[in-house]
C-alpha cells in the first residue's frame, strides 16, 4: 500500500508546474511530507526491528524490476535527509517570497520541481543497490541540485559556480562508475553494490576503494576535493545551501560507508588513509574559514571541517576493526555517524540564519553587518545555538559526537601498539585544535554579525524575518538541544548502524551508561545557570542600574561603528601564525610624495586558498600554457594540414620499415 | 565524602586570590592587604548597582553567569584523593575541558558585545591563546590514559604508580604544565600582567572593562575558582592514596596554599612576555607535554 502511494506521489510531482506561484511551495511541501512519511515509516521500522526492508518498485528498469532495499545505514540517512529537506522546504516559502515578482512561472516551478526530485533522488540513492540504477539516481541528484543552485541565474557568478559544481560532480561520477565497472569486469558478478563484495573478497581492496573514495569524496568535500563548496554555497539560495551542506554532501559519506560495508581486508591502510585525509580536511577547513569575509562562504569551509570530523570517526573506527580494538571501532563509528546527523542539524540552522540575515540586509559581507541582535533577536539566538553546537560545546549535540570520538581515542590509547598510539595522539591533537579554532571562528562570526554597532545602513534598517522562516530553525534547534541533553536514545539509534561494521556492539550499550551521566552533568550546568540568573535578576531589581556609552578610555567622541573591532582585525593575530597555509593578498595604493592633501583611498585584502591554488590552479595553468604552445601547428593553411597527413604517413612508413610497429 | 573535596576546593578558591596578593606584597616589600580583602571586594561588588553600555544586549548580561557556572560545574569533576568527584564518568576530562570552553565562548562574545575596540583586542587574544593551550591539556591527559589504562580523572590520578624514575618526571612535568595552564587560562604572568593598566596590551582585564556590579563580582570569584580547579588537579597528582583522610585534607590545603604562593612568587619575579611572543611561548608548553607523552610510552615499554 505504502509502496503504491510512494509511486503515485512520484507521478504527481509534475503537477507543481500547474500551481500558482504562491502555492507551489505548499504543494511541494505536501508531496515531500508524503514521501518523508512513507520512507520515514520504513526506516523507523528497520531501525527498531533491525530487519532489512526489501520491495520491488513497479517501474521496470533495463528489463528487470527495480528493487529497493533499506538496511539500518540507509534508514539512518533517510531519516536525516527527510528532516533537513522538510525544514528546507518550509524555509524556502519565506525566503523565496521576494522573488515571486522577479521570476516567471516556469523558473519558479522548475525550482520546486527540482526540490521535490532532489528529495526523491536522494531517497533512492539510499535505497537502490543496483549499480546502474544507483548511478542514474546519483546523476539525477547532481543535476537537480545544479538546477537549484542556479536559481538566481541572472547573476554571472552564480552560473559560474553552478557549472563548476556540475563539472566536479561529473568528475566524481566518472570515478564511481569506473569503480563499479572495474569490479564488474574483474569478477563477472552483478553490476551492483553486492557485486563489489565479490571483488573485495578476491582482490586487494585499497585501489578500488580509492576510486570510490575520490568519487564520493568530491561530493563530500574532503580536501583536496573541496573546491566546489566555497563557490556553490554562497551562490545558492540559502535553503539550498542549508540542504546542500546538511545532507547533499553527506551522500558522499553514505557512499563511502556503503562501500566500506563490503570491505574486510586492508582495513588498516584504508583507515589510516581516511584518517589522514580527514584530519587535514578538518584542520584546513576551519583554518580557511576563519579568514573568510563572506558569511556563507565561511560556513561552507566549516562544512569541510565537519566532514573531516566525520571522517576522523570513520577512520579510527576502521583502525579499531583492523587492530581488533572493539572499543575504538564502536566509539569511532558511532561518533562519526552521529556527527552526520548533528552536522546536518546545526549547519542547516546556521545557513537558514545566514539566509535570513542576507534577506534583511542584502549583504553577506561580514564587515557590513553588526548589531543585528537588537533587530533580529530570534535569528540571533538561533544562530548562537548553532554556533555553540558546531563548536562541540556541551550541552549541545556537537559535543556528543565529538565526545564519542574522543573517548574512543583515549580508550584506544590504553590497549594499542606504538604505531596506533602515535596515530591516535596525532588525531587527538588535530581534534582539539579543530575545536579551539572553531571557537575562535564562531566567536568572531557571531560577534561581528550580531553584536556591537551596525557597520552599514542596511544592517541598521534590518528587521526580524517572519514566523515561517523561524519555524524550521526552531525545529532544528529543538533536536540540537534534545541530542545534547538526552543523548542515550540517539546513541542507541546510531548503534544499530554501527552493527553493520562491528558485530559486538555491547560496548555501545555500555557507553550509554556514561551518556546518561553526561545528560545529568548538562542538567546540573543548566540548573546552575538558571539559579544564578534568577539571583542576578533579584539583585538587579534592588540596585540602581544605569545605561551609558561603552568605556572608550574617557574618549567618547569616536563613531562607535568605526571604533569597534572588525572581522579582519579579529582574525589578524591568528593570520600571523597561519602562513604558509594561508596567504592574504593586500591591495593598497600608497601615498604619493606630491600628494599634500590625501585623496580617499580603499584598502582590500583577499585570502587565497593555497590548496586550490597549488594543487589545481597552477598545474592547470601549466597545461593550458603547453596547449597554447601546441597551437602553433594550427596555422589555418590548408597546405600545412595536408603536409601533416603526409608526414604522418611517412612516419608510419619508416616505423614499419624498422619493424617498430 | 565526595562533597568534601568540592567544599575544600570552594574554600581554597576564596582564599587563593588573597594569598597571591599577600605573597606579591611581601615580595615587593609592601605590607599588603589582608587575606580576605579580595572577598570583601567581591561582597561589595555584589551589593553594588551596575552601569551597562547602551550598545550591549542580553549576551553581555548572561555571559558572566554562564562563565561562572561553567567553572563551578567543572569543579564538580575534580576528584579528591581516593574519592571521585561529584560527577565522574569515562573521559570526563573532555567534558571538563569543553565546559570551560563554553564559559570562555560566552565571555569572549560578551566582551565583543560592548562594541569596544579595546575589548575586541582582549577577546581576540583570549580566543587565540585558549585555542593554543587546549592541546597541552589533552596531550597530558592522553599520556596519563596511556600510563594508567584508565580514562576518567579519578582513575587517572589514583592509578599512577610511582615505580620508575620516569614516572616522577611525568608527575613533575604534569604539575608544571597544570600550573602554566592555570596561568594562561587566568591570563596571568607571563602572558599577561593583571597589574598593568594599558588597555592595548591586556587580555582578560581588558575584556571585563565594561562589567560592573554583580557581574564583576562573579568574574572575580571565577578567577579564584579557576585557580582552585588547577590547584585541585595538582593536589591529585601528589595524593598518596593510602594516607588517612585527615592527612589528605591537610595535604590538599597545603598544596593549594603552596600553589597560591607559587603563583605569587612567579608573578613577583617574572617579567611578562612581549605580546607577540605569547603564541610561541604557549607552543613550548605543547612540546613539553609531548615529552610527557614520550615518557609515558617509554614507561609502558612500547618503544623497545
Amino acid at each position: 500500500m505504502y509502496l503504491i502511494t510512494f509511486q503515485i506521489l512520484l507521478a504527481f510531482t509534475a503537477c507543481v508546474f500547474f500551481m500558482s506561484k504562491r502555492h507551489m511551495s505548499s504543494f511541494g511541501l505536501l508531496i515531500q511530507l508524503g514521501l518523508a512519511g512513507i520512507t520515514g515509516y520504513w526506516s523507523v521500522d528497520v531501525l527498531i526491528h533491525g530487519t532489512v526492508f526489501e520491495r520491488e518498485l513497479l517501474i521496470n528498469f533495463w528489463g528487470s524490476p527495480l528493487e529497493i532495499k533499506v538496511d539500518s545505514l540507509s534508514a539512518f540517512f533517510i531519516l536525516v535527509l527527510n528532516f533537513t529537506l522538510l525544514t528546507g522546504a518550509i524555509y524556502s516559502k519565506g525566503y523565496l517570497k521576494p522573488y515571486i515578482n522577479e521570476k516567471n512561472h516556469i523558473e519558479f516551478g522548475l525550482h520546486y520541481f527540482s526540490l521535490i526530485w532532489l528529495h526523491i533522488s536522494m531517497l533512492l540513492v539510499c535505497m537502490l543497490r543496483d549499480g546502474l540504477a544507483f548511478l542514474v539516481v546519483w546523476e539525477m541528484m547532481s543535476v537537480f541540485s545544479f538546477l537549484l543552485v542556479i536559481f538566481e541565474s541572472e547573476k554571472k557568478e552564480t552560473v559560474k559556480a553552478g557549472i563548476n559544481f556540475l563539472l566536479q560532480m561529473h568528475i566524481g561520477f566518472v570515478f564511481i562508475m569506473a569503480g563499479f565497472i572495474l569490479a564488474f569486469v574483474q569478477t563477472g558478478a552483478t553490476f551492483s553494490f553486492d557485486g563489489l563484495s565479490v571483488y573485495f573478497e578476491e582482490h586487494h581492496s585499497f585501489p578500488l576503494f580509492l576510486l570510490f573514495f575520490v568519487g564520493f569524496g568530491i561530493k563530500a568535500g574532503f580536501i583536496p576535493f573541496h573546491t566546489w563548496l566555497p563557490l556553490a554555497h554562497p551562490a545558492a539560495p540559502s535553503h539550498i545551501s542549508g540542504i546542500m551542506s546538511g545532507v547533499i554532501i553527506k551522500m558522499g559519506i553514505y557512499g563511502i560507508l556503503r562501500v566500506l560495508t563490503y570491505i574486510h581486508t586492508d582495513l588498516l591502510g584504508i583507515g589510516i588513509f581516511i584518517l589522514i585525509v580527514s584530519v587535514i580536511s578538518g584542520l584546513l577547513g576551519v583554518m580557511y574559514a576563519i579568514v573568510q569575509h563572506d558569511l556563507k562562504r565561511l560556513l561552507a569551509y566549516h562544512s569541510i571541517e565537519n566532514i573531516g570530523i566525520i571522517g576522523i570517526g570513520i577512520g579510527i573506527g576502521l583502525i579499531g576493526i583492523a587492530k581488533d580494538i572493539p572499543i575504538l571501532a564502536v566509539l569511532g563509528f558511532a561518533g562519526g555517524i552521529l556527527h552526520v546527523l548533528n552536522h546536518s542539524l546545526f549547519k542547516s540552522l546556521l545557513f537558514y540564519s545566514a539566509g535570513s540575515v542576507y534577506m534583511r540586509t542584502h549583504t553577506r559581507h561580514l564587515e557590513h553587518l553588526g548589531g543585528l541582535i537588537k533587530k533580529m533577536p530570534k535569528t540571533a539566538f538561533l544562530f548562537l545555538l548553532g554556533a555553540l553546537a558546531i563548536c562541540g560545546l556541551p550541552p549541545f549535540n556537537g559535543f556528543i559526537s565529538e565526545f564519542l570520538i574522543y573517548s574512543g581515542l583515549f580508550k584506544g590509547l590504553q590497549t594499542s601498539s606504538l604505531q596506533t598510539n602515535f596515530i591516535i595522539l596525532g588525531t587527538a591533537i588535530g581534534l582539539t585544535l579543530i575545536g579551539g579554532l572553531a571557537i575562535f571562528c564562531f566567536t568572531k562570526v557571531f560577534s561581528i554579525v550580531f553584536l556591537g554597532t551596525p557597520r552599514s545602513g542596511s544592517s541598521e534598517k534590518a528587521k526580524e524575518v517572519d514566523g515561517g522562516m523561524i519555524l524550521p530553525k526552531i525545529l532544528a534547534g529543538i533536536l540540537i538541544v534534545a541530542i545534547g541533553i538526552y543523548p542515550v536514545f540517539f546513541v542507541k539509534m546510531v548503534g544499530k548502524v554501527v552493527e553493520l561494521y562491528v558485530s559486538d556492539i555491547s560496548l555501545i550499550i555500555q557507553s550509554t551508561s556514561y551518556m546518561s551521566k553526561i545528560s545529568y552533568s548538562s542538567l546540573v550546568f543548566i540548573l546552575l545557570i538558571t539559579i544564578l540568573w534568577f539571583i542576578r535578576r533579584a539583585q538587579q531589581k534592588r540596585v540602581h542600574v544605569e545605561h551609558g556609552p561603552t568605556w572608550g578610555c574617557g574618549y567618547s567622541g569616536a563613531d562607535p561603528a568605526v571604533h569597534q573591532y572588525t572581522a579582519t582585525s579579529f582574525a589578524d593575530n591568528y593570520r600571523e601564525l597561519a602562513p604558509p597555509i594561508i596567504k592574504v593578498g593586500k591591495h593598497f595604493e600608497s601615498l604619493k610624495e606630491e600628494e599634500i592633501f590625501p585623496q580617499p583611498r580603499s584598502f582590500k585584502t583577499k585570502t587565497v586558498d593555497m590548496i586550490e591554488k597549488n594543487i589545481f590552479e597552477k598545474p592547470i595553468r601549466k597545461i593550458i600554457n603547453w596547449m597554447e604552445k601546441a597551437a602553433i601547428f594550427q596555422t589555418g593553411n590548408l597546405q600545412h594540414y595536408i603536409m601533416y597527413a603526409f608526414m604522418f604517413m611517412g612516419l608510419m612508413f619508416w616505423l614499419t620499415i624498422f619493424k617498430i610497429i | 565524602m565526595n562533597t568534601l573535596g568540592f567544599v575544600l576546593a570552594i574554600v581554597s578558591s576564596l582564599l587563593i586570590p588573597g594569598i597571591i596578593s599577600i605573597t606579591k606584597a611581601k615580595m615587593s616589600g609592601r605590607k599588603g592587604p589582608g587575606i580576605f580583602q579580595p572577598l570583601f571586594d567581591v561582597a561589595r561588588l555584589i551589593r553594588k548597582g551596575s552601569v551597562y553600555s547602551s550598545t550591549t544586549s542580553v549576551i553581555f548580561q548572561i555571559g558572566p553567569v554562564i562563565y561562572f557556572a561553567s567553572i563551578v560545574v567543572a569543579l564538580l569533576f575534580v576528584p579528591f584523593g581516593q574519592y571521585k568527584g561529584l560527577l565522574s564518568f569515562d573521559a570526563d576530562f573532555v567534558f571538563f575541558a569543553y565546559l570551560l570552553g563554553i564559559g570562555k565562548f560566552m565571555m569572549i562574545i560578551s566582551a565583543m558585545d560592548t562594541g569596544s575596540g579595546f575589548e575586541g583586542m582582549g577577546a581576540n587574544r583570549e580566543a587565540l591563546y585558549s585555542m593554543l593551550v587546549e592541546p597541552v591539556f589533552f596531550i597530558l591527559m592522553g599520556s596519563l590514559a596511556l600510563l594508567t589504562h584508565y580514562s576518567s580523572f579519578y582513575d587517572l590520578f589514583v592509578h599512577i604508580h610511582y615505580d620508575s624514575y620516569l614516572t616522577y618526571l611525568v608527575a613533575a612535568l604534569g604539575i608544571y604544565l597544570l600550573l602554566q595552564i592555570a596561568m594562561v587560562e587566568n591570563s596571568r604572568l607571563p602572558i599577561d600582567d593583571p597589574k598593568t593598566h594599558l588597555e592595548l596590551t591586556m587580555i582578560h582585564e581588558v575584556m571585563v572593562l565594561d562589567n560592573s556590579g554583580f557581574d564583576m563580582g562573579l568574574i572575580n570569584l571565577a578567577t579564584g575558582l579557576k585557580f582552585a580547579l588547577y590547584g585541585g588537579l595538582i593536589a591529585n597528582f601528589i595524593f598518596p592514596v593510602e594516607w588517612p583522610l585527615y592527612a589528605q585534607i591537610v595535604l590538599f590545603i597545603m598544596v593549594n596554599l603552596l600553589f597560591a604562593v607559587a603563583v605569587g612568587l612567579l608573578e613577583s619575579f617574572r617579567a611578562r612576555n612581549k605580546l607577540a611572543k605569547n603564541p610561541k611561548w604557549i607552543l613550548v608548553l605543547s612540546s613539553i607535554s609531548l615529552i610527557v607523552f614520550l615518557c609515558a610510552i617509554e614507561i609502558t615499554q612500547k618503544l623497545l
